[in-house]
């Protein structure tokens, strides 16, 4: 059966929509395969906007490999903006791929990728306009499987009912074997319909299938248990680690919009995995063990990816891209190669560390000198012991003043408010730490034109972390302290002037952490608010903490029990029963010594303290040096 | 900065849904990776010399006659650059000429334009007679939004032409079998720039014509006002007669005009 292209019903409404070339396509790169030739065919959806969904490196990733697969094709589609939306559903156009302008529900599988929990309304309009029925019960053999992946996957209870499967991790080489596996049931002739089909991934170990789990509550609402109702489950699914990433050198060709998207560069990921061991980090435990990628690996990637996009930015990402064990020679192998060419370099997440700033030089060596951005997280010292962000403020006045000494005028300092044990003192410490940066800038330089940006983001709780036990700090309280911190820099005369203050009110955290550490009685919530309109919740002028609130106070969910409450060591918790490859024990004990001001070291340098990880997951630690140097180009 | 050339190319089919700035950052990426020695302003931000001449046609409207101009550090061919810039960008932002700048300014060669506004299912007769309500007025008001608030313009001295034909073929966006009236005309570019939406408008205004479905614009040609045709001429003609003849001097002696 082949399929229609969408495009001559699309356009009528192109006129009449906001940023119309979003929904255009035909991107520098970007693939259109023949239908008929593939037999197992993804849709590939980042659930937010088209200008934040497009730069993805992780649909940018699969969406190359799949597409290099023989019979197989993948297409992107993203969330459309309320406008067309309208349009959408007064004209009939259903959900359709950018590509080749494909209705989403003709697919094979609907792959969604969550960053983040504020997505999940997104997928659910996806779901509807696409015609594919919003529980995951009611679908049909022609519907497509709905798939998700992405950190916020790693608990994805509260979207179980909306959701046929999830996997966990790296998707390089399971989305290779998911399409195997769809394939060779095609190819028999679909025996026992979608229900086999879920079956097959679900035995196949690496493919979590909520229907295939029950969940008992107790009478106070704790989970009782999680277990497979059918045999040949297995009780724990775990998540995926790519090993190499030398042989898994994608994207080679970044995909170029035409439209203006969040980040217009071209991205390398230089390592995989963190194990500083910040104890609020979801990405850092989940994303273990550290896996580098070659020095010589990555300038090769970054000289086809320059040269395919036309890009004049290339960012290093990684946790903290200034750990990679030779972060110098990368940094001064690349600026040697784009001298003279207006290219730029940015290494985003580094460490507070004054070799930040040599690399820094080396980097805006070819283009733009911006800010610098260093993240203390905590405001005092014992916040910053508790959170195990190893910074003393010593450090960071010796780091900030390199910069402001060697002609950077603009520091970022980026913290977070509503941490476990936090107090007033420890949010007004900001306040005292923003002055001596600017009185030592001052010092250091001579000059009064000296500024610097506090930027503060509300904590959340996150799903295998130290933390997941904790409670989160209401926001009432969180914004009770922001407002202290807020005049303690305003009401001073001397310093508020150099200090600019950027944070957002409490309100949003507390439904991303009934998101983050919901189960699936939080569906009913998320659907509710979709249901009453509400969308992209994670854009401050569509998200409405009074539809949440109304939504939960419908479905009888209490929000405060799944954000504000501490859980005890034994309560089983909603993702229990997904394995990241963290020891619970090790985890606990990492939640007390938090507690206690007790500081971990990064096992890269130190010996293993036990995460469980690496034995669990049957993976190692993959640091270099390599010894290798990056050559000059040769011109052709 | 050794030379300067000048570039039309062309927004066609989808690609007519990007905007200025859509285009402006796929021509920079474009010249990146076709490797034109193209030449950056000094300071602290260094921006790539590339100015756009003229009016662009808005979002939405297709053009077969929109023009830049590129700063070069090297001399360049400007056939091959057509060439290696064309297949750098994408496909519907085609590139159709180029020339070596000679004197004088682009910017003031480009007097007017011509356009085609086919609308799909529109009613012929209907059409015919708001055109001649059209050309009969002296002037017609319209009101339209502008960068500087709600402008209130004549729409119709800026008009030199204005006519319809009737157009068999299918469109994009079109049922087929649906019939399609075609109006092309020549305006002369003025402040505020009378487009053809404001035309349009002023349909609206002196005949109650109303096309049923959204109208399909395109700019065919921007150049000189040439009285013997009635439209614009070819604004890169001085430029390749100068070249032809021969009369240049040192490349760029004439250059004027700030890129």
């Amino acid at each position: 059966m082949s399929v229609e292209s969408l495009f001559p019903r699309l356009e009528a409404l192109l006129p009449k929509v906001s940023k119309p070339i979003q929904y255009v396509g035909g991107e520098l790169n970007s693939t259109v395969k023949d239908w008929d030739e593939a037999t197992v065919r993804w849709a590939l959806m980042y659930p937010d906007a088209y200008e934040v969904g497009l730069p993805n490196q992780g649909v940018q990733i699969l969406y190359e490999i799949l597409n290099e697969l023989p019979e197989t094709l993948a297409e992107r589609t993203y969330a459309v903006w309320p406008d067309m939306e309208a349009l959408m559903r007064a004209e009939g156009v259903p959900q359709f791929t950018v590509d080749a302008h494909r209705p989403v529900r003709a697919f094979d599988v609907l792959g969604l990728s969550f960053s983040t929990e504020l997505g999940y309304t997104n997928m659910l309009t996806a779901l509807d306009l696409a015609g594919i029925p919003l529980e995951a019960a009611e679908r049909g053999d022609d519907d497509p499987i709905v798939l998700a992946g992405g950190h916020a996957a790693f608990n994805p209870e509260p979207i179980a009912d909306f959701l046929d499967a999830a996997v966990l991790g790296d998707g390089e080489q399971i989305a290779i074997a998911i399409t195997e596996v769809i394939r060779e049931w095609k190819a028999e002739g679909s025996p026992g319909g979608r229900d086999e089909l879920l079956m097959r991934l679900a035995e196949s170990g690496g493919v979590y299938v909520p229907r295939f789990y029950d969940v008992d509550y107790h009478a106070d609402g704790r989970i009782q248990r999680v277990a497979p109702n059918r045999s040949g489950v297995p009780w724990r699914v775990h998540k995926h680690t790519v090993m190499d990433l030398d042989e898994w050198p994608y994207p080679k060709k970044p995909l170029v919009p035409l439209a203006e998207t969040v980040h217009e560069r071209f991205s390398v990921e230089i390592f995989r995995g963190c194990t500083r061991g910040c104890r609020f980090c979801q990405a850092g435990m989940i994303t273990r063990p550290v896996r580098e990628r070659s020095i010589t690996t990555i300038g090769d990637m970054v000289e086809a990816g320059v040269k395919a996009s036309g890009f004049n930015e290339v960012g290093l990402l990684s946790l903290s891209s200034a750990d990679h064990s030779e972060i110098g020679d990368i940094a001064k192998g690349l600026a040697d190669r784009y001298e003279g060419t207006n290219t730029s370099l940015s290494l985003p997440s580094t460490r507070v560390d004054a070799f930040n700033i040599d690399l820094a030089n080396e980097f805006s060596r070819n283009g733009r000198r911006s800010g610098l951005t260093f993240a203390p997280e905590g405001g005092s010292e014992r916040m910053r012991k508790v959170i195990n962000k190893m910074v003393t403020e010593e450090d960071l006045i010796r780091t900030v003043t390199t910069a402001y000494t060697q002609g950077w005028r603009q520091v970022k300092l980026y913290f977070m408010c509503g941490l476990p044990t936090e107090e007033d003192a420890d949010v007004l410490g900001i306040a005292d730490l923003a002055k001596k940066v600017i009185q030592a800038g001052r010092e250091a330089t001579g000059s009064r034109d000296i500024r610097c940006t506090v930027s503060i983001g509300g904590f959340v709780p996150k799903p295998h972390t130290p933390f997941q036990w904790a409670a989160q700090a209401d926001h009432e309280t969180v914004d009770r302290r922001l407002k202290a911190l807020k005049d303690a820099l305003r009401g001073d005369k001397e310093y508020g002037r150099a200090i600019g203050l950027r944070y957002h009110d409490g309100k949003p955290s507390i439904v991303e952490g009934l998101l983050s550490r919901g189960d699936r009685r939080v569906g009913r919530v998320i659907r509710a608010v979709w249901e009453d309109g509400g969308r992209f919740d994670g854009w401050s002028e569509h998200f409405s903490y009074q539809r949440w609130m109304d939504a939960a106070a419908k479905a009888g969910v209490d929000v405060d029990w799944y954000t504000t409450r501490e859980r005890e060591e034994n309560e089983v918790l909603p993702w229990d029963h997904l394995d990241a490859g963290l020891d619970r024990e090790w985890l606990w004990q990492d939640w007390q010594d938090a507690v206690n001001d007790v500081e971990v070291e990064d096992c890269r340098w130190t010996p293993c303290y036990d995460c469980g990880v690496c034995p669990t997951m049957g993976t190692e630690i993959q640091i270099g040096p390599t010894g290798r140097k990056l050559l000059p180009l040769t011109v052709v | 900065m050794v030379q300067r050339l000048r570039v039309r190319y062309a927004k066609r089919g989808r690609l007519r849904f990007t905007s200025h700035r859509d285009i402006s950052r796929a021509v920079e990426r474009a010249v990146r990776r076709a490797d034109v020695p193209v030449a950056f302003s000094a300071g602290f931000s260094p921006h790539p010399k590339i100015s756009y001449v003229g009016a662009a046609a808005p979002t939405g409207v297709a053009s077969e006659a929109e023009y830049l101009e590129i700063g070069v550090t090297r001399e360049c061919d400007p056939d091959r650059l057509r060439a290696d810039l064309d297949s750098s960008l994408p496909p519907g932002l085609d590139v159709l000429d180029v020339v070596a700048a000679t004197a004088g300014s682009l910017a003031d060669r480009l007097e007017c334009s011509a356009w085609e506004i086919r609308l799909p299912g529109a009613d012929p007769a209907l059409a015919g007679k708001a055109v001649e309500s059209f050309n009969a007025a002296e002037r017609i008001e319209v009101e339209r939004l502008t960068k500087k608030g709600m402008r209130r313009f004549d729409a119709r001295e800026a008009v030199l032409d204005l006519h319809a034909i009737e157009g068999g073929e299918t469109t994009a966006g079109q049922a087929s079998g649906q019939s399609c009236v075609i109006l092309r005309m020549v305006v002369r570019h003025a402040t505020p720039a009378v487009r053809p939406d404001d035309v349009l408008t002023g349909l609206r205004l002196v005949a109650d014509f109303a096309p049923p479905s959204p109208p399909e614009v395109t700019r065919l040609a921007q150049g000189p006002l040439d009285v013997r045709i009635g439209g614009p001429a070819d604004p890169f003609g001085l430029d390749r007669d100068a070249t032809r003849g021969g009369e240049t001097g040192p490349v760029g002696e004439h250059v004027d005009g700030d890129l």
